[in-house]
């Protein structure tokens, strides 16, 4: 589904990615850990070019995502994101919030009233829909500013869920929040993953990482270390890098 | 007393019947009218200009438009805004055979030359949203300008209207030039009560106190409006 070909992202002299070469199947839940620096949310934020790549390409749906030619825009819409600080739109109620991109990507050149009354009533059910399932309904006309945390983090997962992805990036999602609200997203992109949906998560939660993930990758220094099942990286860690990392963290 | 008498002489031609309706109906109007446009036509322009500057600049066309803005802000910065009304006025509309009026002339060198103004207001406003919001918007596949327009700006606008408060008032006090290039407004209108009577002491505090009081409400509604703001900010 992505594939990365000889991916590399530089600053200046600093080699963030090194050379990374993977593929991401439909139905995979991997979750990627690893020591700070290590190029984890680099790697993620390449997969939908948030971080434009020095260079090696990305591969969607057959579509090289590096190349400029390509309308990233339309791509993306694909590929839903989850930001480590939520980045709901202040500006938007959280309904909004669920609302803006598929009302925005609908009703483009849909002329018609009746055809665009129906397709936002459309939209705005699905949303409330959304937010019922995560307990946020009673809430869909406040702002951002009014919720915790946990519940900040919860809508910005059902606004990637609006655009009806095939696959879900989350970078962080929660090391932003305070230690109760964890279990709330956590239990969510749990959900989620039950249903089946294809998602890359970069987080240091080694316990939901060992639960959620079909196929873990280690990296340190800008390259994918080690990678397997949860029971072989956890269980049985084959590099010593990724010993001395599980003995720091676990 | 002399200043009674002085304010008689005043009174004479300004009231009941006098040069009131002409001062506060084309005056005053004018004044306002240049004034609120012109903070319009600035506030468009402005935020077009600071959007080009904010712009990512890989590609040519950002680095061609930010060119062109730069020089656009350093003539409306760089020169005295008489000096921009006169070259409007008897230079480059004659040239070019246009005649839209004095008061157009008026309103539309006023727009050009605060949106020069307000650019370098919306670039800060615009800079103090967190890039996040910007990412999120990208990321759930909205373009660049899409982004923009409907999540950075509406924040950005809100961020420095204190300040676009603050360019309004100087606007207001800017069109007190206007009658260079033949415009009516609040000072024209006082000058043409003393120099009918040869008596400016009155006239001109009246202007005065006009104006005082115009920027006083002015500051009255900024301040009104930030604190409807905070209220939104903690919450609905």
């Amino acid at each position: 589904m992505i594939e990365a070909i000889n991916l590399t992202k530089r600053y200046g002299n600093l080699t963030v990615l090194d050379e990374i070469s993977e593929t991401i199947h439909e139905g995979e839940r991997i979750v990627i850990i690893g020591p700070s620096g290590s190029g984890k949310s680099t790697f993620l934020r390449c997969l939908n070019c948030m971080e434009d790549p020095t260079s090696g390409s990305i591969m969607f749906e057959g579509a090289d995502l590096t190349d400029l030619k390509v309308d990233i825009n339309l791509h993306r819409q694909h590929m839903g994101m989850v930001f480590q600080q939520f980045n709901l739109f202040n500006n938007k109620t959280v309904l909004q919030n669920i609302t803006l991109a598929p009302l925005h990507i609908g009703l483009k050149g849909v002329r018609d009233r009746a055809k665009r009354a129906q397709i936002k009533a459309d939209i705005e059910a699905n949303a409330h829909r959304l937010l019922q399932r995560i307990g946020l309904d009673d809430w869909a006309d406040k702002y951002p500013s009014t919720l915790s945390g946990g519940q900040k983090q919860r809508v910005a997962i059902v606004r990637a869920l609006a655009m009806n992805p095939k696959v879900i990036l989350f970078d962080e999602p929660t090391s932003a929040l305070d230690p109760e609200m964890v279990g709330e997203v956590l239990d969510l992109i749990k959900q989620l993953a039950e249903d089946g949906m294809t998602m890359v998560i970069v987080t240091h939660e080694m316990g939901f990482a060992r639960e959620v993930a079909s196929r873990v990758f280690f990296m340190d220094g800008g390259k994918i270390m080690e990678q397997g099942t949860p029971d072989e990286v956890f269980g049985a860690p084959q590099c010593p890098r990724l010993k001395e990392f599980l003995s720091k963290v676990l | 007393m002399d200043i009674l008498k002085k304010w008689g002489v005043f009174w004479e031609k300004f009231g009941p019947g006098g040069a009131w309706e002409r001062v506060i109906g084309e005056g005053l109007l004018n004044t306002l009218v240049i004034a609120f446009l012109g903070l319009l036509i600035g506030i468009v322009i402005g935020t077009l200009i600071a959007t080009v500057k904010v712009m990512p600049k890989y590609k040519a066309l950002p680095r061609i438009l930010d060119k062109i803005c730069s020089v656009y802000v350093g003539f409306f910065r760089g020169t005295p805004i008489v000096v921009q009304l006169l070259l409007a006025y008897y230079v480059l509309f004659p040239l070019c055979g246009i005649n839209i009026g004095s008061l157009n002339t008026c309103i539309l060198v006023f727009g050009l030359n605060s949106g020069a103004y307000v650019s370098e207001i919306m670039r800060g406003g615009i800079l103090s949203v967190d890039g996040g919001q910007m990412e999120a918007g990208r990321a759930v596949g909205l373009s660049y300008t899409t982004t923009m327009l409907k999540i950075v700006v509406p924040q950005a606008i809100k961020n420095i209207l204190p300040t676009l408060g603050n360019e309004l008032i100087a606007l207001v006090k800017d069109t007190s030039v206007v009658s260079f290039v033949a415009a009516v407004d609040l000072y024209k209108t006082f000058n043409e009560i003393g120099n009918r009577t040869y008596e400016y002491i009155i006239p001109y505090l009246c202007m005065a106190l006009i104006y005082i009081v115009l920027v006083a409400l002015i500051s009255l509604g900024i301040k009104l409006m930030e604190r409807s703001l905070r209220k939104s900010d903690r919450g609905n």
